[in-house]
């Protein structure tokens, strides 16, 4: 049984055909990248394994059960986080606030319960506190604990994406450009971070990246797409220097 | 026959003001994504100036029906100006309560106006009280003026919108705001002239209006029956909306007389209740997803 | 200006931040308390008015303010509880329990829009709660051997546990546990996951749901139990009236209730208190203002509607976050006195942001 498994994905837009046939592995453990030029389909992919849109064909399995076809939700509560290219946090609520909403699969108390605020739910309360506080060490958020996301520079923006997604406690963790927008300090800390995400807290990374220098520092494997198809699969390496992948990025040598 | 042909006539009377008023929705959501809650109160205020000129100052009709035009143009782009450039960019439901706001000093305004105040008033047309016989139905001819000027008016907005400059801005301003900005088109204005010609065009449905429902401050509540139009069409489709409008008119007049009383208040309502669940993109709306 | 240092989970958790704001609010409980010693009996009234309108106001603040869905049919839900309570008096049923079940019926009518308008967003929901709001007003006209049409049903007073509640101070004390049970449930539900829920789907619903939040449970609740408060703000408000008819609940009432969060402030729990309090102040202030002004303008019907909609508008361009977020400047203005600088809750403009791909 295969970690995750993305079995011939294909995906059309009207008569677009903004991904096709693509099948590829994910083993427990290792940083695998989609590199690729813009428009090759590789956010496409995210957002047909948080199911928010459903494939044209193909199948996305993941330990072994189908997830396409799922109620979108029931995606994160089978342990699959994501980021998202352009940020997507919850604006008009705090950095805790937003982590917390990580932990909602977490949730085991009542509705009853929760308006009158029983022992039980102050307890879980303080659980999914202590839980957060260590994504907030992991990530050095002390310092913007109680901040409105609203206010906050991108860069901070961006890590608590990260720690977001964290909180949810991934098996697999679906990273978005995580060095969009981002300084070369800013994304050094990312690297740093998705190598311990990967040594420390043994989740399993799909990424998504243009910044080669951070694709081959954490990749284990690349898979390079263009126009929605597979070009190449191996490691950062062998796919750098794959000529259909030069030509894509490059054009045609005359 | 006669009947059927009657309730056919009036039914497609009435969706051509609700086509209009819906029409003016649609100008506005697709430049600027607001739904304007005042339209109605638009095309009261249309009534009223068109009742001031023509009734109270006495110009010939037509003459009257043009400057009160052009008085609701400049109302409307004076109103995009003053209240709604400022929150331009908030959310949506931010701007929709501004021109809630708008609807309620319109209404309050009106009824404080000299010479105008709670009363009901009366436009007298030109074909006031006159009667065409086809097919056994006596149509009047108010009513056929509103299908016909309705007709012209599309034909000119189509033509507007197919040839002019300003109509091709505003086209390209709907499309993709930002990239209309980068191409040198000065959105903001645009955005101004776009009110305007709503405004205009909901005076236009109110002037039609007049001589069925008489001019009163209350008499924009029948521009909300454009919603269930604009929805039916497709939010924010043109054509949609002169669809919907007529629609809406004709399932209004049948739902009159052969449903039991009642019906012929709420069947726009229920209507819409139909669309939205079973086709929510309405018959000529596009499908939008968001990009993450 | 004060400042707190976390030593402790509970700190974010408790009702009250520290003893200084415990000791102002338990203030606020004791001058609501002898309010009726103090004040007329006709101002007594206009409190149980506000109190009321701040149970619709909690109820819209749910949905709106923080789950952020939008409602133009909420009347429908106030009708359904007034019904509800004028029609289960009728039958005997002690207030208790007909108030319980105004709540109940207000939440099931809820829950029935709820579920159909769970697709829909923005502008397409405010349209459908609307067509929703128009519909429930026919049908309480037209059903007469139930609600008695048009002319409308009359309410007795409540008896609640033997005690008559004959006048305005009575029903203050009950509208005021009301509210104070009420304003604690939601408390309690919006520090809970399930408020943090609302507030995702209101923030974004793309990430909520990536989060692994039900959309559709959630936005369920949020409208159920709003139509459900409402419901109960039906019920007294059909007591306070004691005559209850069809028109009394149409659209411009959803209107009304729905502004009623955006003056006093979305987002906030004290929005909907400040909100109730402005909607039924402002009347009363334009009634005072009527001696002042010139007759010409005073003695106009107008001047209501001219007032309401140009305080409403520039509410929205000035001070998006209503009467609380002014409340919260002149609070801060002071706290730092004198250092509060102009430019410190100067907002981001952001450009055109779409909302038709929310």
């Amino acid at each position: 049984m295969s970690f995750f498994k993305a079995e011939n994905l294909s995906i059309q837009f009207g008569g677009v055909k903004a991904v096709t046939n693509v099948s590829f592995e994910v083993q427990q453990g290792e940083v695998f990248t989609i590199i690729g030029p813009n428009g090759a389909g590789k956010t496409t992919i995210f957002n047909l394994i948080s199911l928010i849109y459903p494939p044209t064909s193909g199948r996305i399995t993941f330990e072994g059960r189908e997830i396409t076809g799922m109620t979108p939700h029931r995606v994160a509560n089978l342990g699959i986080a994501r980021t998202f290219q352009n940020i997507e946090l919850f604006e008009h609520a705090s950095v805790l606030q937003n982590l917390l909403i990580g932990r909602h699969n977490h949730t085991a108390t009542r509705l009853w319960q929760e308006l009158l605020f029983m022992p039980s739910v102050r307890r879980a309360e303080i659980e999914h506190r202590e839980a957060v506080e260590k994504v907030i060490d992991f990530l050095d958020l002390q310092h913007h604990r109680d901040s409105m996301v609203a206010g906050l520079p991108y860069g901070v923006r961006k890590v608590v994406e990260l720690g977001r997604a964290l909180c949810i406690g991934p098996k697999l963790l679906l990273l978005d450009e995580p060095s969009s927008g981002l300084n070369p300090e800013e994304t050094d800390d990312m690297a740093f971070w998705i190598e311990d995400i990967k040594k420390d807290l043994g989740v399993t990374v799909l990424m998504v990246e243009h910044d080669m220098s951070l694709v081959s520092r954490v990749s284990d494997r690349v898979l390079a797409l263009a126009q929605g198809e597979m070009l190449s699969i191996g490691t950062s390496r062998e796919v750098q220097s794959d000529p259909k992948v030069i030509e894509a990025y490059l054009g045609k040598p005359e | 026959m006669a009947q059927f042909l009657q309730l056919t006539f009036s039914g497609i009377a009435i969706g051509c003001v609700y086509a209009l008023v819906a029409l003016g929705f649609v100008l506005i959501y697709k430049a600027t994504e607001t739904v304007n809650f005042a339209q109605g109160d638009l095309m009261m205020l249309g009534g009223f100036f068109a009742y001031t000129a023509t009734t109270l100052i006495g110009l010939p009709y037509w003459v009257g029906i043009i400057l009160a035009l052009i008085a609701m143009a400049l109302f409307g782009m004076l109103t995009e100006r003053i209240v709604l450039r400022p929150v331009l960019g908030q959310a949506q439901f931010t701007v929709v309560m501004v021109t809630i706001g708008v609807g309620y000093v319109a209404r309050g305004v009106v009824t404080m106006m000299p010479g105008w105040g709670t009363d009901t008033f009366k436009i007298v047309t030109p074909f006031a009280e006159q009667v065409v016989h086809i097919g056994g139905a006596a149509l009047a001819l108010d009513q056929l003026m509103i299908i016909v000027d309705t007709a012209v008016l599309c034909l000119i907005l189509f033509l507007f919108f197919r040839y002019s400059r300003i109509g091709i801005a505003m086209q390209a301003t709907s499309q993709n705001q930002l990239a209309a900005y980068y191409m040198g088109i000065p959105v903001r204005r645009i955005n101004t002239l776009i009110w305007g010609l709503s405004a205009a065009v909901a005076a236009f449905a109110g002037i039609l209006l007049a001589p069925i429902t008489f001019v009163h401050a209350n008499m924009g509540f029948i521009g909300l029956k454009a919603f269930p139009a604009a929805v039916v069409g497709g939010f924010g489709s043109i054509p949609g909306a002169i669809v919907g409008g007529l629609i809406i008119g004709l399932v209004e007049s049948f739902a009159g007389f052969y449903l039991p009383e009642g019906f012929k208040d709420i069947a726009a309502y229920i209507v819409v209740l139909l669309v939205l669940m079973f086709k929510p993109s309405g018959l000529f709306g596009e499908k939008l997803r968001k990009k993450v | 200006m004060r400042f707190l240092f976390k030593t402790d989970y509970d700190q974010d958790i408790r009702l009250f931040k520290d003893g200084v704001q415990m000791f102002w609010y338990a203030l606020l409980g004791i001058v609501l308390l002898a309010l009726p010693a103090v004040l007329p009996e006709y101002l007594m009234g206009q409190m149980v008015f506000i109190l009321i309108y701040a149970i619709i106001g909690l109820g819209l603040m749910l949905l709106i303010g923080f789950t952020g869905q939008i409602s133009l049919g909420h009347a429908a839900f106030l009708a359904v509880g007034a019904y509800t309570e004028a029609i289960m008096q009728a039958k005997g049923m002690p207030f208790v329990v007909s108030i319980v079940l105004s709540a109940v019926f207000a939440g099931a009518a809820g829950l029935i829009v709820g579920l159909p308008a769970l697709r829909l967003k923005g502008i397409y929901l405010a349209i459908a709660t609307m067509a929703f709001g128009f519909i429930a007003e026919e049908v309480i006209t037209r059903w007469e051997h139930v609600t008695g049409g048009n002319s409308g049903k009359q309410l007795k007073q409540i008896d609640f546990f033997g005690i008559i509640i004959d006048n305005d101070t009575k029903f203050y004390y009950l509208a005021l546990g009301l509210v104070v049970i009420i304003l604690l449930g939601m408390i309690n539900l919006m520090r809970s996951p399930t408020g943090r829920a609302f507030v995702a789907i209101r923030d974004s619903e793309i990430s909520a749901q990536s989060m692994g939040i039900h959309l559709a449970k959630y936005k369920t609740i949020a409208f159920t139990f709003s139509a459900a408060l409402t419901g109960v703000a039906g019920a007294l408000y059909g007591h306070k009236l004691q005559f209850i008819s069809p028109e009394q609940f149409n659209l411009l009432v959803s209107i009304e209730m729905t502004t009623l969060v955006f003056i006093g402030g979305l987002g906030s729990f004290h929005g909907a208190i400040f909100g109730a309090a402005f909607i039924i102040a402002l009347p009363q202030l334009i009634v005072f203002a009527k001696d002042v002004l010139p007759p010409a303008i005073g003695q106009q019907t107008g001047l209501q509607p001219t007032v309401f909609g140009l305080i409403l508008i520039g509410f929205l361009i000035f001070e998006p976050l209503g009467i609380y977020g002014r409340w919260v400047k002149i609070r801060t203005y002071f706290s730092l006195f004198p250092f509060y600088r102009r430019g410190m809750f100067k907002r981001q403009k952001s450009y055109m942001k779409s909302d038709r791909l929310k």
